[in-house]
């Protein structure tokens, strides 16, 4: 398959994070955790979801925009998460 | 009356949804999620499992399946839809239900009988049950937490839109009878137009004497009885 042995010309990185106002249990372990640990000065924890999408063509604008509609469709839900969306040469 | 059961990669309360929609006396069949028709469906019901493994997010995969249009475009010719447990999931993330299920706030998953106290008779999904009966179901589920921003909540309240409520044996919306750290206590929902509903506990799994509890049924006789009046007024 053209697609496994291609490599890819971009790749974009999707980092998706609970919304501030949405309880994020697993963030308020780990940070209890480190705190039990002994590090000091840990605030507020937020455990999300990484995504990397490798992409083939040069159109740097257009997968953007194809991708921010996916996220905002499909990859993070709007009403819980946001996203941030990198697109790197 | 004909009932349309969903199922996806990973369903398994699918099996359990036919037979009971069975054992009391209708039929039901299952639709395969590459359909892209319901066929002669009175109302769907969405069943209970981890479609598509829960990857990415409950319910965030089998939205986008053939079926799920199918089931959009029913919910919004006023077909009665109800989800349960994942199907809950997949409803809200389809935008059939405002709001999402996030993961439990204890981070386990929780598989026991809880309390469920009605919150409004005035729907189809609830019409059968006694005013101030408390249900007892079971729950098995690890993202159950049910959430949505202030402005949503407002709006289910303003709306009588919030179906079922954790409760405890008195009856009381406590802390600790909240399984899943739910908003409100909020264990099911509807739509504003009243035809699409979702809940996290399980009551297909609780009618039945052998099973020792039989609460489970006032929610299918709800259905069963807005479905006779719903074909009673067509034939009118």
């Amino acid at each position: 398959m053209a697609g496994d042995t291609r490599r890819p010309d971009m790749k974009a990185k999707i980092i998706i994070t609970p919304k501030k106002a949405v309880l994020d249990p697993q963030g308020k372990t780990v940070q209890n955790a480190l705190e039990h640990m002994g590090y000091k000065g840990v605030g507020a924890v937020h455990v999300g979801k990484y995504l990397e999408v490798e992409l083939t063509g040069g159109d740097k604008e257009g997968a953007r925009r194809q991708l921010d509609e996916a996220c905002h469709k499909f990859l993070s839900n709007p009403v819980i998460e946001d996203y941030k969306l990198e697109i790197a040469d | 009356m004909n009932f349309a059961v969903l199922q996806f990669p990973a369903s398994n309360r699918d099996q359990d949804a036919v037979h009971i929609i069975r054992f009391l006396g209708h039929s039901a069949r299952f639709v395969w999620h590459k359909e892209n028709s319901l066929g002669d469906t009175d109302a769907v019901i969405v069943p209970g499992g981890f479609s598509y493994g829960d990857y990415l997010r409950c319910g965030a995969i089998a939205r986008f399946s053939p079926v799920m249009q199918a089931v959009k475009q029913f919910a919004d010719n006023g077909g009665l839809v109800l989800g349960i447990c994942n199907g809950f999931q997949i409803l809200t993330e389809a935008g059939l239900l405002p709001g999402a299920l996030i993961r439990n706030r204890s981070l386990q998953f929780r598989c026991e009988h809880v309390f469920l106290k009605t919150a409004t008779t005035d729907s189809p999904f609830t019409n059968q049950i006694p005013t101030g009966k408390l249900l007892r179901v079971p729950i098995a589920h690890g993202e159950g937490c049910y959430f949505a921003d202030a402005e949503t909540l407002t709006r289910l309240k303003a709306n009588r839109q919030i179906l079922w409520q954790y409760a405890n044996a008195q009856g009381e919306l406590t802390d600790e009878a909240n399984p899943n750290g739910a908003v409100e206590n909020i264990a099911g929902i509807c739509n504003e137009r009243r035809n699409v509903a979702g809940m996290m506990p399980h009551p297909e799994n609780a009618c039945e004497e052998i099973l020792g509890n039989t609460d489970g049924r006032f929610i299918f006789e709800s259905l069963f009885h807005a479905l006779k009046e719903k074909a009673g007024v067509k034939a009118a």
